[in-house]
C-alpha cells in the first residue's frame, strides 16, 4: 500500500469519501450537498475537510465516522476528519444536481443561488409531488435544522423543504 | 478552575460570554422538548436549542484552542460563578410569553452583535459569526412571529406577553455593557462596538412591540453581574440538573 503511487491514492481516497451519504438524506452524497470541502494527503495518511450546514446539526459525528469508514473499507485508513466553518455553508452550495435529487426524494429544493440567506420560508416552495405553486408553510422547523414543514394546496401532500441558508 | 474574569486573556473571555449565552439559553430552550404548545412548536424549540448548543461547541472550541480545556469540561464541571453568560438567558421560562419575550430580547441583540462580527478582525470569531448570523436571524423572524401574535391575539395573552416583557425588560441592558477587556477588543476591531448595536437593537425591538401591540417598558435600573459571573440562583439550579449525569460519571461516553 505504501508503495502505491500518491496521485492515485488521493483520487482513490476523493471517490470513496465523495460517496459518504447524508444520514438525515440518503439520497444526497456528502459531496451533493457541498458539505465535503477537501480531501488532502500528507505523509500518506488521508486528511478530510467537511463544514457543517447548520452549527447544530447533529449528523456531523455520524458523517465523520462515516468517512472514516468509507476509507478504512477502501484499506486507505486511518484518515484524519476536520470541520471547519468559513466560509459558511449555504445552500448556494447545491448544484443543479443535488436540488434534483433533493426534489426525487420528495424535498422542494432551496430558493436558487443569491436568494436571502435566512429569508423566511413564506416564498411558497413548489410542491416537489405534483409541482404545484399553491403551498402553504405549516412549520418554519421540521425534522432537521436545514428544513422547514409545508403542504401542497392542490395534492394536500405535506412535504419537506431545503431553507435558504 | 476558578476563572476569574481578571485571570483570562480578554479574547478568552469575550468567546467564553457569548459561549455561555449560547449554552445556557440552548439548555433552556431544550426544557420545553415535549411540553411545548404545539407540536410544530417543540420542533422549533428543539431547533432553536439545537442551534444554540452548536454555537457554544463552536466558540469552546475556540476558547480550548486557547486554554487547552475540553468542551465537556467547559459546559459540565464549571460551577455558577465560572459561567460569564447574561443574565437574560438563564431565567426560567416561565410560561410561554416569558420564553418568546426572552427569545426576542436576546435573539435581536445575537443577530446584530453576529451580523457585525462576522467582520471581526479576529479570524475564529468572524468564523463563527459567519455560520451564527444566519441562524440567529432566523430565530428573531420566529420569535418575533410569536410575540405579535401573542400581543394582538387575546386578551389573555396580551396581558401575559405584557407581564413577562415588562418582566424581563430590566434584563435588557446587560448585553450592551463593555468593561476594560472588551473596550480594548472593540478598539481592535475584534468585537463589535456596542453603541450601534444598541440603536439597532432598540429599533428593532421597538417595530416588534408596536405589532404586537404591547408598551415599551421604561428603562429604569437594569440588572447586571452575569458578565463577571455573578449569578441568580436560577442559573445554579439549572447547571445542577444539566451537569448531573457528566458529574456522576466523569469521562462517560455514548
Amino acid at each position: 500500500m505504501v508503495s502505491e503511487d500518491p496521485g492515485d491514492r488521493l483520487a482513490r481516497a476523493r471517490t470513496a469519501v465523495a460517496a459518504v451519504e447524508d444520514p438525515e438524506l440518503p439520497a444526497l452524497t456528502i459531496a451533493d450537498l457541498g458539505i465535503l470541502r477537501d480531501v488532502t494527503l500528507r505523509d500518506g495518511r488521508v486528511e478530510v475537510t467537511i463544514t457543517p450546514t447548520y452549527t447544530g446539526c447533529t449528523a456531523m459525528a455520524v458523517i465523520g465516522w462515516e468517512i472514516e469508514a468509507a476509507l478504512d473499507r477502501a484499506g486507505l485508513g486511518p484518515a484524519l476528519v476536520r470541520t471547519v466553518l468559513a466560509p459558511a455553508w449555504s445552500t448556494d452550495a447545491l448544484g443543479p444536481d443535488a436540488r434534483a435529487k433533493l426534489a426525487a426524494a420528495g424535498i422542494a429544493p432551496p430558493p436558487a443561488p443569491g436568494a436571502v440567506q435566512g429569508a423566511a420560508p413564506d416564498a411558497a416552495p413548489a410542491c416537489p409531488r405534483c409541482a404545484s405553486a399553491r403551498t402553504e408553510l405549516l412549520s418554519a422547523f421540521g425534522a432537521t435544522g436545514c428544513k422547514s414543514l409545508h403542504r401542497c394546496r392542490d395534492c394536500r401532500e405535506p412535504f419537506e423543504a431545503f431553507k435558504a441558508h | 478552575m476558578s476563572a476569574a474574569t481578571h485571570d483570562l486573556p480578554p479574547l478568552v473571555l469575550a468567546l467564553l460570554r457569548r459561549a455561555d449565552d449560547a449554552l445556557v439559553l440552548g439548555h433552556r430552550l431544550s426544557e420545553w422538548c415535549g411540553r411545548a404548545p404545539m407540536p410544530e412548536e417543540d420542533l422549533a424549540l428543539a431547533n432553536l436549542a439545537l442551534d444554540q448548543i452548536g454555537l457554544a461547541r463552536a466558540l469552546f472550541a475556540e476558547i480550548g484552542a486557547r486554554t487547552g480545556q475540553t468542551e465537556d469540561e467547559l459546559a459540565y464541571f464549571r460551577t455558577d460563578r465560572a459561567f460569564r453568560n447574561c443574565l437574560l438567558v438563564e431565567q426560567e421560562n416561565g410560561d410561554f410569553a416569558h420564553t418568546i419575550v426572552r427569545q426576542v430580547l436576546y435573539s435581536a441583540y445575537a443577530d446584530s452583535f453576529w451580523r457585525a462580527a462576522a467582520a471581526s478582525a479576529e479570524p475564529a470569531l468572524a468564523a463563527v459569526a459567519g455560520k451564527a448570523e444566519k441562524e440567529s436571524a432566523y430565530h428573531l423572524r420566529h420569535a418575533a412571529e410569536w410575540l405579535v401574535r401573542l400581543g394582538d391575539g387575546t386578551e389573555e395573552s396580551h396581558a401575559r406577553a405584557q407581564a413577562a416583557l415588562d418582566a424581563l425588560w430590566p434584563y435588557s441592558g446587560e448585553m450592551f455593557e463593555t468593561d476594560a477587556p472588551e473596550a480594548s477588543l472593540v478598539a481592535a476591531g475584534v468585537l463589535p462596538d456596542p453603541a450601534p448595536l444598541r440603536a439597532a437593537w432598540t429599533g428593532t425591538v421597538e417595530r416588534i412591540m408596536t405589532r404586537a401591540t404591547l408598551a415599551r417598558p421604561a428603562d429604569g435600573w437594569m440588572q447586571t453581574g452575569g458578565r463577571q459571573g455573578l449569578h441568580g440562583e436560577v442559573l445554579g439550579t439549572m447547571l445542577a440538573e444539566m451537569q448531573s449525569l457528566a458529574r456522576a460519571h466523569p469521562g462517560a461516553a455514548w
